[in-house]
């Protein structure tokens, strides 16, 4: 009889249902005095370097309805690109700056929005430089596993045009879904990132 | 031992696929073009950590959590575990957050429309920070088995949801546990989007008579693994030649 492996397998993932929020964000449906404020609703401070900026968007399902029962989390570098993580062995990243943020999507508009930093340049696994990103991760009802993707900025041409991450998208048709464009919301920097889970201008989503 | 290198590849044939069209939400909230494969960098292996200052004292005893004027109603239970990850080893400082139907199968929640009662007493929600050792406990009631609108007539069995937070965004997982015995369990289109029946076993809570509190609360045993690391022993040597 051959030996055995002592690796387990990772726990299935299953949906996050429509009701996630009673457990991600309680006092946001309500459910008020249990803890005083929800995780991940404020990214910066005062102190927080670097340039403010508002991303927001919708997410829209293959028939191209507005999905109002989402989750969206994202997940970014400091001003400097480095990560407020343990896992972070580069530097110290900006201790006024937590990188991760959570919110729903509105129960009535469909919109998620976030009041954050523009993040710096990481590193890829060879050194080279990835153009900055946001980490998105969205989870809701009727997604079996939750999604990841990216979020690049539509003013960073020249980076985006060496971001070893994007150059592996083989059907460049769909390079422009993980770009936000830049407008301005009351003087403020905003990117739109609206993600498609299906049909055409699918988002483009990575397994990691 | 070093830890830095990238997460062991997720087995999606474990995992649920994206379409699974007996649960009818997922046909059109599927993606349709193949997930672009990533090695992580370090955008994926680092992740926010949250501290134990993060936790109240309440947060994982939903019994008492949300009480206006007395203790949820139903049957008690504690639900503990470790977080392990693939390698079983235990991850420490992991978030588990949870949240869950009342006794009667109802949420609370604006959009809920079944018509079991609300428990003035119970919200719902519950959270832990890991211990050294990987370890999480809670004290909540057991839920309710509830209907719901996919088919005409299906049920989901009782369960929590859960989600966690590793020490990596590569780790980010939500899932559910269900409870020993429940024949409900195999009636479900939700459940049966896994389609290996040792994945199902694996969500499912084992009832613990030793961990039961005598007079109180039985205890239900769930351990939760998140995915692993390769050792890099051999990618250091080969990134210092
Ligand atoms: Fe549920």
């Amino acid at each position: 009889m051959f030996q055995k492996l002592t690796t387990l397998k990772e726990s299935p993932s299953q949906t996050a249902g429509p009701y996630v929020h009673i457990g991600a964000t309680p006092n946001w449906v309500e459910i008020t005095g249990v803890w005083d404020e929800d995780l991940g609703l404020v990214l910066v401070g005062p102190d927080t370097k670097g340039e403010r900026i508002i991303v927001k968007g919708r997410v829209f399902d293959g028939s191209g309805n507005v999905i109002k029962d989402a989750l969206i989390e994202i997940w970014q570098a400091d001003a400097d690109g480095l990560y407020n993580s343990p896992e972070e062995k580069r530097g110290k990243a900006d201790p006024n700056f937590v990188g991760w943020g959570r919110q729903p999507t509105d129960g009535t508009t469909g919109e998620y929005r976030f009041e954050t930093i523009k993040p710096g340049r990481v590193p890829y696994k060879d050194g080279r430089l990835m153009a900055p990103h946001i980490t998105v991760w969205v989870v809701a009802r009727g997604i079996n596993i939750g999604l990841h993707t990216r979020l690049y900025f539509g003013d960073e041409e020249a980076a985006n045009a060496e971001c070893p991450v994007l150059a592996r998208i083989e059907h460049k048709f769909r390079l422009p879904t993980l770009i936000a464009a830049r407008s301005e919301e009351n003087g403020m920097p905003t990117y739109t990132f609206d993600i498609r889970l299906q049909g055409e201008n699918e988002t483009v989503f990575f397994d990691i | 031992m070093s830890d830095q290198g990238s997460y062991y590849q997720r087995d999606r044939s474990w995992h649920p696929a994206a379409l699974t069209p007996q649960y009818k939400t997922s046909v059109l909230r599927s993606p349709q073009y193949p997930l672009l494969s990533l090695d992580n960098t370090i955008s994926e292996m680092t992740g926010p950590r949250f501290g134990h200052g993060t936790i109240g004292p309440l947060d994982n005893d939903l019994i008492r959590n949300f009480a206006k004027t007395g203790d949820a109603i139903g049957q008690r239970i504690i639900v503990y575990g470790r977080v392990l990850d693939e390698n079983a080893r235990p991850v420490p400082g992991a978030l588990v957050e949870l949240w869950q139907a009342n006794a009667g199968g109802r949420y609370r929640h604006k959009k809920e429309t079944y018509l079991a009662a609300i428990d003035p007493n119970f919200g719902g929600c519950g959270r832990a920070i890991t211990d050294a050792e990987g370890r999480y406990w809670f004290r909540t009631i057991k839920p309710g088995a509830y209907p719901w609108p996919n088919g005409v007539n299906d049920w989901r069995p009782a369960h929590i949801h859960f989600s966690l937070f590793g020490h990596a965004f590569a780790q980010r997982l939500i899932t559910q546990m269900y409870f020993e015995g429940d024949p409900m369990i195999w009636q479900c289109p939700i459940v049966s989007t896994i389609s290996d029946k040792a994945a199902i076993d694996q969500l499912t809570a084992v009832l613990d008579r030793n961990a039961t509190l005598p007079m109180d609360a039985l205890a239900y045993k769930f351990d939760i693994v998140l995915r692993g690391r390769r050792s890099t022993m051999f990618e250091n040597r080969m990134e210092g030649n």
